[in-house]
């Protein structure tokens, strides 16, 4: 331990890693092939923790008063342009999978089911927030209609927003505050935010809020989405 | 450079740092890195601080996109899993630091306290040119307290705020203490730069005053010309 050169080799390595990682960090590198899915992997053990350790349940996302809402929030699509229907009157969301009695629902139909409204602050994964009011239907309310089948322990929301899509931990999508949203800020919903019919919860990050839904499917396998696929983190909770 | 070499004459070998300090010691560098380079690259998803439609808080750097070669992760995406996974070592090794200074007892050598005030003046003198000779210290000099307590410190808001900024609605009462989300972002971002301030004033320390403290880092012998004991 006292001989110098000792000190001096471990110097070196030091040196070795210590330029190793500057240089890393200097190309922009972001692990490479070989790194990104352990990433990706290591990503899942957060979404554990996330999910197991500190999501509750019961606990409520804090609600603002109306005079707080942003002047402006930000909206974005995958597709080239703002997705829109051809025929409105014939949308349906089609609700199927592990339940006792598959639904196609009509906006007319969810608009008679009771309605929830709270004003809540969004947060982005880039880092913006936005206190926004948003009124719609309880998934759990249409999980009540539809009797989800034991086994089924996710939920896949699927859009016409070109192939957009998010898979939600059952726990997440039965949260009273997790809405299918028709109005934003005492407005029908605009087509930029996902008309007629968008998935909405201040418990978890904007990409997982599903805009211009189609179809909810209660699944026994996690559904991936269109950002998790690519490395976004999949549960995303807050 | 008033700063005196130590004198040739052989001194004898001291232990001064145990093994599980110098490994959180070089651990921390290099994991801090790691951090501050991915988190400069999830800065740039949102390079300001306040909710939309409101004023933003003050900040220079605002709107700011570092260089490729400071940033980690590649996007945001690649960045977030960097940050995330790096978090867990992190605050492992400084839990295992911070467990070994309050089992060793090592921490009342570091612990900077009110009755070191006069001395941290007296040092401040020193380095200000204001006086010659180097004031007599133990293990560590009063400026060096503050500066290795402060960092303490800031490490541990470092992780809080992030915390805070990871689950706003889990954590939410963790987030109203930093004063909000945006807050909470605005800390977080900010205590990087004091960070920065201490490694660029530390590395310049060791090597203008005990370059013999960087050999005790790596191998944990020091032959300097400061104690090694309080």
């Amino acid at each position: 331990m006292t001989d110098p050169k000792l000190d001096r080799r471990a110097l070196l390595r030091l040196g070795l890693a210590g330029g190793t990682a500057s240089l890393a960090a200097a190309c922009g590198w972001d692990g490479g092939n070989a790194l990104r899915p352990k990433l990706m992997s290591w990503s899942r053990v957060n979404d554990w923790v996330g999910e197991k350790i500190l999501y509750s349940p019961t606990r409520l996302a804090r609600e603002y008063p109306t005079s707080e809402r942003a002047t402006q929030m930000p909206a974005y699509m995958i597709s080239d342009t703002i997705p829109t229907l051809a025929d409105p009157k014939a949308w349906r969301l089609r609700v199927d999978g592990l339940v006792q009695q598959a639904l196609s629902l009509s906006l007319d139909d969810l608009m008679r089911l009771p309605r929830a409204t709270y004003t809540v602050k969004h947060h982005c994964v880039e880092g913006w927030s936005a206190i926004a009011t948003w009124h719609g239907v309880p998934v759990s309310t249409i999980a009540a209609l539809c009797r989800p089948f034991p086994a089924a322990r996710y939920l896949d929301f699927h859009s016409f927003d070109a192939d957009y899509s998010n898979g939600w931990d059952i726990a997440s999508a039965m949260h009273s505050q997790t809405l299918l949203a028709y109005a934003w800020n005492d407005q029908p919903l605009a087509p930029n935010r996902g008309a007629p019919l968008r998935l909405y919860s201040p418990t978890k990050l904007g990409y997982k809020m599903t805009k211009w839904l189609t179809s909810i499917t209660f699944t026994d396998k996690r559904p991936g989405g269109y950002w998790e696929d690519q490395g976004y983190p999949w549960f995303a909770g807050i | 450079m008033s700063a005196s070499a130590p004198p040739a004459p052989a001194r004898p070998l001291v232990r001064r740092h145990h093994w599980i300090v110098r490994l959180t010691h070089w651990a921390t560098v290099l994991l801090l890195a790691g951090m501050i380079t991915s988190g400069l690259q999830i800065y740039e998803g949102y390079a300001r601080f306040g909710d939309r439609g409101s004023a933003a808080y003050l900040n220079p750097l605002e709107g700011t996109q570092f260089p490729a070669t400071v940033r980690l992760g590649g996007w945001l995406a690649g960045a977030l899993n960097w940050h995330f996974a790096l978090m867990w070592p992190l605050v492992a090794f400084g839990l295992l630091y911070m467990g070994y200074l309050a089992a060793s007892g090592e921490w009342r050598s570091l612990l900077f306290r009110p009755s070191d005030v006069p001395g941290a003046i007296q040092m401040m003198k020193y380095y200000l040119h204001l006086r010659k000779d180097h004031p007599p210290q133990g293990k560590h000099n009063p400026l060096q307290k503050l500066a290795y307590s402060s960092v303490v410190v800031l490490g541990v808001l470092a992780v809080l705020s992030g915390l805070s900024i990871y689950k706003p609605t889990q954590l939410g009462w963790l987030t109203a203490l930093f004063g909000g989300f945006q807050l909470a972002r605005y800390w977080h971002f900010w205590i990087v730069w004091a960070f920065v301030a201490f490694s660029i004033v530390h590395v310049i320390l060791v090597f203008v005053v005990d370059p013999a403290s960087l050999r005790a880092m790596l191998s944990g012998w020091y032959r300097g010309r400061f104690p090694s004991h309080d």
